[in-house]
């Protein structure tokens, strides 16, 4: 089994140009942080585990927002005002 | 009278309108469903949980089978609804060309954690975050990630939009 595995290492050198291409499209999504030194330098590290902590914030925020429809759609009836909605939102 | 909607440009515009139309429809099921004669508590939380799942569902559904997270998402729903054990869907490799071995100059990963590993470690939150992330590729999973965060923004984006919509009419 030694040649799989030379042959995934091998195969993991090829790819860590994409790699690095891949984070930095990651790091481009990420919401701006105010590092006056984050050049290229910032490492795999850092940009994965901010991009783990922006994925946790989102979870929660459509959390938080489910909780606040449920609150809402209490007052309201969803129909009449769907297709303003839908109009609205499509703009 | 305005014209009717134009085609949209663009495929991220479409997933939008599609996930719209797909969450608006939950909610209104949702609504007539269970009605708020009563709002205790309890009622109000199956409410939550009931338009969260709707939400991530709706993205789902929305993207389909184009990503390996969807669908591992959609696979996830589907187990939930049958009582039988999810059957693991093999993972195809997408986006995922081999790039020629050129010299590698300017990574900022340290060769020796690509030797040891590392990066696995490093990336074990993350697959944990990400639907079937624990099957992908370091490759996939970058690219999976990106599409996910996009998806959830959207998602985000929109029932925020309904939030405010439905705060103004009250």
């Amino acid at each position: 089994m030694s040649s799989t595995r030379w042959r995934e290492s091998s195969r993991t050198n090829i790819s860590e140009e994409q790699i690095t291409q891949l984070l930095s499209t990651l790091r481009q999504l990420l919401p701006e942080i105010p590092h006056s030194h984050s050049h290229k330098a910032s490492s795999a590290a850092k940009v994965l585990k901010q991009t783990c902590n922006y994925i946790k914030t989102l979870h929660r925020e459509v959390d938080d927002l489910s909780d606040r429809l449920s609150q809402l759609l209490a007052t309201i009836d969803a129909d009449s005002a769907e297709a303003a909605i839908i109009r609205s939102l499509l703009i | 009278m305005m014209n009717s909607p134009q085609q949209v440009k663009n495929p991220s515009s479409s997933l939008k309108s599609r996930f719209i139309t797909r969450f608006l429809g939950a909610l209104t099921k949702i609504n007539a469903e269970h009605p708020i004669s009563s709002s205790s508590p309890t009622r109000i939380f199956q409410r939550y949980r009931r338009i969260k799942v709707a939400s991530n569902k709706s993205m789902a559904y929305s993207v389909r089978s184009r990503r390996i997270w969807s669908r591992a998402m959609l696979s996830r729903f589907r187990s939930r609804r049958s009582a039988f054990s999810v059957r693991r869907s093999s993972v195809k490799t997408t986006n995922c060309t081999t790039s020629p071995p050129s010299a590698l100059i300017k990574v900022t990963i340290n060769e020796n954690k690509i030797a040891k590993g590392g990066l696995d470690m490093q990336t074990d939150e993350l697959r944990e975050l990400v639907p079937g992330g624990e099957a992908m590729d370091v490759c996939n999973l970058l690219g999976e990630t990106a599409h996910y965060i996009k998806c959830l923004t959207t998602q985000v984006q929109v029932m925020r939009k309904i939030v405010d919509f439905y705060h103004l009419s009250k």
